[in-house]
This record gives C-alpha cells, structure tokens and sequence, in this order.
C-alpha cells in the first residue's frame, strides 16, 4: 500500500501544536529555573554546607541519577497521593523536573567548584569575608562560568526528557502529536511535526542561555 | 482475583525487569557496532562521509527519544512493515546509543597526539591501519570510563520504550499499578530496581576513571 504524506492534513489542528509549545516552554522555563536553584543549593551542601546533611544529598543525587525519569514522573504523580500529597498533572510534571535537574545540575556545579584554586578561598578569607561570602561571591560565579556550556546541555536534555510528561496527560507538545494522530491517524506526520518543533526550541534555547551566559558573566575569565 | 502480595509484586517486576536488562544489552551492543561505523565516518578524511556522520549524530541527539522511538513504532508501519514494539524499541534505542558513543569515541579519538597519526602514517599505513594498530588501542584506554557512564543512560532510556507498549520494568509497574492500586510501593519498588542495575555501571565508571587516571595524563 502506497503512503503518501500530507502535511496539510494537521493545518487545523496548529492551535493544539501551538499549545504545546507553550506548555513544553512553561515546564522547561520553570523546571530549569528552579532546577538550577536547587542544583546550587546541593552544590553548595556538598562542597561548604552543613555536614549532617551532605549525606541526605549525596543520597538524593544518587538515586535521581540512577533512575529513569518517567518513574520519578509516575511516583510523584500516581504515588504521593497515596502519602497525602496530591498535585495536578502540571504540578507534578514541574517538580519532577525540579527533582530531576537539581541532581544533575548539583553534580555539574559541583564539577565547577571544585575546580576552583585553594588560593581563591585563601585570597578571600584574607579579605575577611565570611564562609557565605567567599562561596558567594568568590566560589561560585566563575564556577558556575566555567560549567555554563555543560549545564545549557543539561537543560537542553531535561527539556527532550520533558516529552514524557505527555504521559501524565500534560499538554505539551508530544500530547499535542498523541492527541491529533488520534483524530486523523496521520501519526507520521504529528510526530515529525513535533520532533522538529522539539529541535527548533532546542536551538532556540541554546541560544538564550548562551546570551544568558554573557550578561551574567560579563567579564571574560581565563579558564583553566 | 486473588489479592497480590507484596512478594507478588516483586516477583512479577523482576520478571519485567529481566525485559530491561536485554533491552539494553540489545542496545548497547547494536549502539556499539553502528557507533563504531559512525565513529570511522566521523573522523573519515572524506568530507561527505564526515559530513553525514555529523548529520546522523546532530539529529539523534538534538531530539528527543521518545519522539524517535514513536516515528520508529508510526513510520516503518507506514511503508509497510508490521513492527512490533520489541523491534521498533530495539531499533530506535540501538540508533540513539550510537549517535552518543559516536561522540563519546570521537573525543576519545581526537585526544591521541596527533604525532601517533603522523608517524603511523610516515609507515605507510592506511587509514584503517592506522586507526586498528595505532589509534583505537590507546583510544579504548580513554573511552572505558565514559563508555561505561552512558551504559546507565541506556538503562534508564528503555523505560521509554514502555510508552510504545514494550513490557518492561516500567510497563510492568503500570499494570502491576493497574491492578493492585498501590503505586507508591509498585513504583518505589521499580526505582530501587533500575537503581540495582545503575548505581554498580556509575560507580565503576568512577572507579575506572580514577584507576586508568586518564583525564590528566597527558597534561
């Protein structure tokens, strides 16, 4: 049997592509921020923080690296409500994501703290900043300069792995191709439609965090 | 029904679970032969082999899986193959890993001096010779901790495999979820299963990085 495509037959359903890209931009924008912000926070736990809790950290990295993601999707969304914890699709989508990043990004950051030079923290103390100080403003800015290529990464991939959210019934743009092959079987087509729309917002991403990366990290450093 | 037990439960995932672990010795394996293909394409001397490679590679790892592993399931049926599940999962996994240990081995490739390629080329070796005899044996030094690294991706990406109606580990849960509504415990046990598998790949990944020492010899 002969199969031609027909691109055309997915015109009427642009609003829905529509949506999810709107709904993929949201949970990647969302997830990355606070992914990030928890990914430094752990960073910060493992290499300067409380003692007591590099341990709990190290657990957390651990397990969310060596599990796949669509189980930490369907155990937040399917099993906390059975502890109390009820969230609606996109809540739960969001804070898998969170959960998910924050322990890459730790790892990444971590990565780039380490590499910072003894004398740094020594020049600092010498110029009596507090802990909090040195680690804020000595530590962890070129840090986070010198592992901003590989965190842009790190997002780009959590925003593929964010497909899976589809699954929950999340609107994103895998929803929008699983919804219109539905209607019209022309699954072929919905699916290359939303693997292109996938690669345009990835180089679109790329490219906001690469122009992040210079406003906030204005100063060109010698990287080592 | 029978009620299940928690032993039940277990039982049945690590039956699903055994889907997995084949799964991703499919796979890796697959991945590792078309890789190595990609690998010689990538670093070819010729322009549109080279170009190709990086076409392959680019659209494998600037999509998503799941996208791949649905155009895979849609598409062949499209031109007139039933394809069940298994094949388009195998097929779909194997192309991705290669795309990523491509890339990996590339590294790893071009992290030789550049001196061993000059002088197994003043012996007169061809490209192949070269690359079999000279290159890739202190390469495969290099690549054993990050080759070892991604085998954990590769696990964790055939629970995706369970959205094209795979029966794996992840499968396996949903339908075990299904019928016991208990998914605290059906997907908790799931996770501490994938964690079996991948926390012992990552951590001699670590260890084999620190044993071969290889990120600073050279410097």
């Amino acid at each position: 049997m002969a199969y031609s495509l027909d691109f055309g037959a997915l015109a009427e359903y642009a609003p829905i592509f529509a949506k999810g890209v709107a709904v993929t931009s949201e949970l990647t924008l969302v997830g990355g921020v606070l992914g990030v912000g928890l990914g430094i926070l752990c960073a910060w736990v493992r290499t300067d923080g409380p003692k007591a809790l590099r341990p709990i950290v190290s657990l957390y990295v651990e397990v969310i690296r060596n599990t796949p993601f669509l189980i930490q999707l369907f155990f937040i969304f399917f099993g906390l409500p059975s502890i109390g914890v009820s969230l609606t699709e996109m809540q739960a989508a969001i804070l898998a994501m969170v959960v998910n990043l924050g322990a890459y990004a730790a790892e990444i950051i971590r990565a780039g703290i380490e590499a910072t030079p003894r004398g740094q923290f020594e020049a600092g103390a010498s110029l009596a900043m507090t802990r909090l100080q040195i680690f804020r403003n000595v530590v962890l800015v070129p840090a986070l300069q010198r592992i901003w290529p590989a965190l842009s990464s790190q997002i780009i991939i959590v925003m593929f792995g964010s497909a899976v959210c589809s699954q929950i019934a999340v609107e994103d743009i895998t929803f929008a191709a699983n919804f219109i092959q539905s209607r019209n079987f022309r699954a072929f087509e919905a699916y290359i439609v939303a693997t292109v729309l996938y690669l345009i917002l990835a180089l679109i991403l790329r490219q906001i965090m690469r122009s992040l990366g210079t406003i906030i990290f204005p100063r060109r450093r010698v990287v080592r | 029904m029978s009620p299940f037990t928690t032993w039940d439960i277990v039982r049945n995932l690590l039956f699903a679970a055994q889907w997995t672990v084949i799964l991703s010795l499919v796979a890796f394996i697959g991945g590792g032969v078309v890789g190595l293909l990609m690998l010689f394409a990538r670093t070819s001397k010729r322009v549109a082999a080279r170009r190709l490679a990086i076409l392959y590679i680019e659209l494998f790892q600037g999509t998503p899986l799941l996208m791949q592993l649905f155009l895979f399931f849609f598409g062949l049926s499209l031109i007139g193959f039933n394809v069940p599940p298994w094949l388009a999962a195998g097929l779909a996994l194997t192309l991705w890993t290669a795309a990523f240990l491509a890339e990996i081995w590339r590294g790893c490739v071009e992290a030789i001096p550049r001196g061993q390629w000059e002088a197994s080329s003043s012996l007169a070796m061809s490209y192949f010779e070269q690359m079999r005899y000279v290159v890739l044996p202190q390469a495969l030094r290099i690549a054993v901790p990050p080759t070892v690294g991604f085998s954990v991706q590769v696990v964790k990406a055939t629970a995706l495999t369970s959205i094209i109606g795979f029966v794996e580990l992840s499968k396996a849960s949903t339908m075990i979820t299904n019928a016991t509504f208990q998914p605290f415990v059906v997907y908790g046990f799931a996770a501490l299963m994938y964690f079996a598998l991948c926390w012992p790949l990552s951590k001699s990944s670590q260890l084999l990085e620190r044993k071969l020492n290889v990120a600073h010899r050279n410097h």
